[in-house]
């Protein structure tokens, strides 16, 4: 087949990239008082502002735990998107002062990509920031990113923590105060740092029953006169405990039993052992990040166009370390654990399958499989969380990770005896954030997208099958599948 | 050959499957990867396993049914496709193909739009019709890499990962150990089958290797209820509902980059998933609401003429190179298979594989590269 090339490859991406609908000096993901902050600060700096924030959440989202880890909890009062918008707007004053400053708003509007030319891209127009809403989805183009996503729940495995009732201290915290949409009435709650303290405070103050805080060390670990208020309002402190258990019926947990044997009744287990700065749109964007184990995990490295504020940029430092703590709560849970104990909940992956490096149950086990495991695998080089999802499925459900994707790291290292900042931190990927198709979809993409659009890279050779080349067959293909095309 | 020692550099699918064929004839192996098996192109495609434009299209049918119980690991593979077309043009296109399928002899049947929605639940009821391949299939990336890596370890082979290679020692005409920072490693012969980085390995053997490489992208859904027959594409879509139940389809336009030595610096993916997401909406529109909760890239490269090159060089004469040329994971069953002839017989037992030389390549034009708009974006 003799082709005429032109110099161009007509199936290249190049040109074919919609540009951004809109476009402003600063965009800020994240309508908390640190994003409200920084967006008043940009526009009184005479830039143009746009402040989004994906809250309110659907309640779709919230089932899966997205954003935050809302196990199940929520009144059907998050069902009424009306009044959660009202909510937000409601709870946060402040946004009436940015949009009274010129900042432009947008709630219930999720950033789920950045996109910006760099190392294996070059095709992108300009950098832009993926938004969508319930509606649709679409490009807006920035001089300067600012992340102030929050910080968001980390969950830890223990036997029955996968049942309605088991969730984490920033959902609830949203949904007391925020929403008033807690359908819980008595809570255990895990942890006895400041984060835990604070949260049994509030729920208290809201009325929920708090039958106590379980304390894997020896002594509370929050601030002394968080733990005196909690102490004061009769909230016992079990330390040097675990939880063992947690046990239920068909609208969640009904109890838990910690590792002692005592039985404590209770709707609501809330897992308040940390929180890790929400880093997802940083990672997806492959901007630089850092461990911080005072400030609660990776955050943020910061760049010249790119800054994060609030919990985002670390959780304010105050001499903890957070990633100690965690690893005695994953090795004390751990210990309690059960091999048929669930790590990932989306794709129902159990600790020993994860340990064992093994394929779902929908897949056979062969002899040579099921001697495959974590030790075998390490054998070949260091443990790696992406490789382990590959193949076991961890981390690969609609949560995208969110309940399973810091435990399995720590998990990792408590089975490779290594710290745990050396387990590479999981890749995030866009759309960090549940899409639908329908939202996703481009549906008024440029022309030039279509008419450089093949199945695959668009190469007239490739398709003629081996025993038509040479013959009068080849050129048949290439006018029949790229007709006009290399003439 | 039994008892020689063979070193694969490249961890994909092809290096894999090239050392556990070699195994499997007693042969030392002993593959090098820059990172973890299967981490580039190999894990990130859309699994497809119907290359009937391939000479090694009779051996990949005949193999992949086996390749469970050969490997002893499961790849996941399914049999069949069906081919959907969304436009007026495509079906005339796909229906072509169809017809050269029935002249070659591969079982192929039309659907009309009412067979398209009986046998696909998802699809779209504005389907023009279909192509039901009764050939080819699909399979898991990730878990068939990983098999080949496992199943060349229990023959005795070994893996060696994050082990960049950085040059091999030749004498007489032979490569006779291949190097990285740590190490040397001798050996009798070596296979080259590193993807992109294929052009910069073979420089230092003196050979000119010409192959460009791009960017393509995939996105990925929450699971979908499951259809009878998996391998279920088109709309200028590839792709597969995987035995989760995700629908996970790629397609469209692609990105030339320059290939570096050590690999893609970074896989990024782009807004192109908004495109994707388009096409696989109207091509499964009661799936339309499901959510995407992944995309990703992987970089692959092309030789010019878009076919794989698959050789044994004249100098050193014990060097095999495979640049399997974007279509490397499903032909992989067969490629092993003919690596392992050059290799040990210096000839493909199982088929006539003379296209895939590089020698077609003799005289190839300095700026072919120009030529045919593969140069990278600056």
């Amino acid at each position: 087949m003799e082709l005429n090339y032109t110099g161009t490859d007509l199936c290249a991406v190049n040109g074919t990239r919609s540009a951004p609908e809109m476009r402003y000096d600063v965009i800020v993901v994240g309508a908390g008082p640190s994003g409200i902050e920084a967006a008043i600060d940009a526009v009184k700096a005479g830039s143009s502002v746009l402040l989004v924030d994906e809250n309110p959440v659907s309640g779709g989202l919230m089932g899966n735990d997205v954003p935050l880890y809302f196990g199940g909890r929520m009144t059907a009062a998050t069902q009424q998107s009306e009044r959660m918008l009202e909510a937000v707007f409601m709870s946060m004053p402040a946004l009436e002062s940015a949009m009274d400053a010129g900042v432009e708003l947008q709630l219930g509007t999720t950033a789920w990509g950045v996109y910006r030319n760099g190392p294996g891209v070059a095709s992108l127009p300009e950098q832009v920031v993926g938004l969508a809403d319930s509606e649709r989805s679409w490009l807006v183009g920035f001089e300067r990113i600012v992340l102030a996503t929050g910080a968001r729940d980390l969950a830890i495995a223990f036997p029955g923590w996968n049942q309605p009732g088991v969730m984490g201290a920033a959902a609830l915290q949203m949904l007391l105060t925020r929403y008033d949409a807690f359908s819980g009435r008595r809570m255990l709650v895990l942890g006895s740092h400041d984060l835990a303290l604070e949260t049994a405070l509030l729920a208290h103050e809201r009325g929920v029953e708090v039958a106590g805080l379980v304390e894997v060390r020896a002594a509370p670990q929050g601030a002394a006169e968080l733990v005196a208020k909690v102490v004061a309002a009769g909230i016992a402190i079990h330390c040097g405990h675990v939880i063992a258990s947690a046990k239920g019926g068909i609208d969640g947990v009904e109890s838990a039993t910690l590792a002692t044997g005592e039985t404590i009744t209770c709707d609501t287990i809330c897992v308040a052992i940390g929180l890790i700065p929400s880093i997802e749109l940083v990672d997806a964007m492959h901007g630089p990040r850092a461990l911080e184990p005072m400030r609660g995990g990776y955050v943020p490295a910061g760049e010249a166009n790119v800054s994060a504020v609030g919990d985002c940029a670390g959780l304010a430092d105050t001499g903890f370390d957070h990633i100690a703590y965690r690893m005695e709560w994953m090795q004390a849970l751990s210990n309690v654990s059960a091999d048929d104990t669930i790590i990932c909940q989306c794709e129902e992956v159990t600790r020993a399958d994860l340990i064992g490096v093994q394929p779902p149950h929908y897949l056979p086990r062969p002899p040579a499989m099921c001697a495959r495991s974590l030790e075998t695998l390490r054998q070949d080089g260091p443990a790696n969380p992406d490789q382990i999802k590959r193949l076991t499925r961890a981390g690969m459900g609609v949560c995208q990770g969110r309940r399973c994707r810091d435990q399995v790291a720590m998990l990792l290292a408590l089975e490779s005896g290594v710290p745990f900042g050396t387990i590479p931190l999981a890749t995030h990927r866009a759309p960090v954030r549940p899409l639908p198709l329908k939202i996703l979809a481009e549906w008024d993409e440029p022309a030039a997208m279509d008419a450089a659009w093949d199945v695959w890279f668009g190469m007239p050779p490739a398709w003629v099958p081996h025993e038509d080349i040479g013959t009068r067959h080849e050129d048949a293909h290439r006018q029949m599948l790229y007709t006009g095309m290399y003439e | 050959m039994s008892g020689a020692e063979v070193i694969i550099v490249g961890g994909g699918v092809t290096g894999l499957s090239a050392g556990w064929w070699l195994a499997r004839s007693g042969v030392k192996v002993t593959v090098l990867d820059k990172y973890i098996v299967g981490w580039e192109a190999s894990g990130r495609n859309g699994g497809g396993a119907s290359h009937y434009a391939s000479p090694l299209f009779d051996e990949e049918q005949r193999m992949w049914p086996q390749m469970d119980e050969l490997l002893g690991y499961p790849t996941e593979h399914q049999k069949e496709r069906i081919i959907v077309a969304m436009t007026e043009r495509q079906w005339e296109q796909y229906r072509f193909v169809a017809e050269r399928h029935t002249r070659l002899n591969h079982p192929v049947a039309l659907l009309d739009t009412k067979q398209v929605l009986d046998m696909v639940p998802l699809a779209s009821e504005k389907a023009y019709g279909g192509v039901h391949y009764k050939f080819g299939g699909h399979a898991n990336p990730h878990r068939t890499v990983q098999a080949y890596a496992w199943a060349l370890q229990d023959l005795g082979g070994t893996i060696i990962q994050h082990s960049p290679v950085t040059g091999f020692e030749t004498a007489g005409g032979k490569a006779t150990a291949v190097k990285t920072a740590t190490a040397t490693y001798g050996c009798d012969a070596v296979v080259v089958a590193a993807g992109p980085q294929i052009p910069q390995l073979m420089a230092h053997l003196g050979v000119d290797i010409p192959l460009a490489a791009a960017r393509a992208e995939m996105i990925i859904t929450e699971p979908a209820p499951m259809m009878p027959l998996t391998g279920v594409d088109g709309h200028k879509l590839y792709g597969r509902q995987t035995m989760r139940g995700n629908l996970a389809y790629g397609g469209g336009p692609h990105e030339w980059l320059d290939t570096e030595g050590d690999g893609p610096a970074a896989r990024p993916s782009t807004p192109l998933a908004r495109n994707l997401a388009k096409r696989l909406a109207e091509l499964f529109p009661k799936a339309a609401h499901l959510n995407v909760i992944r995309s990703w890239a992987g970089v692959i490269e092309n030789s010019p003429d878009g076919r794989p090159i698959i050789d044994r060089l004249t100098s050193p004469d014990n060097v095999v190179v495979a640049s399997m040329s974007s279509v490397g994971f499903g032909l992989s069953p067969a490629s092993g298979h003919a690596i392992r002839d050059l290799v040990i017989e210096g000839k493909c037992s199982f088929a006539d594989i003379d296209i895939l030389k590089l020698a077609r390549f003799d005289g190839l034009e300095a700026d072919w590269r120009e030529k045919r708009g593969w140069m990278p974006l600056s």
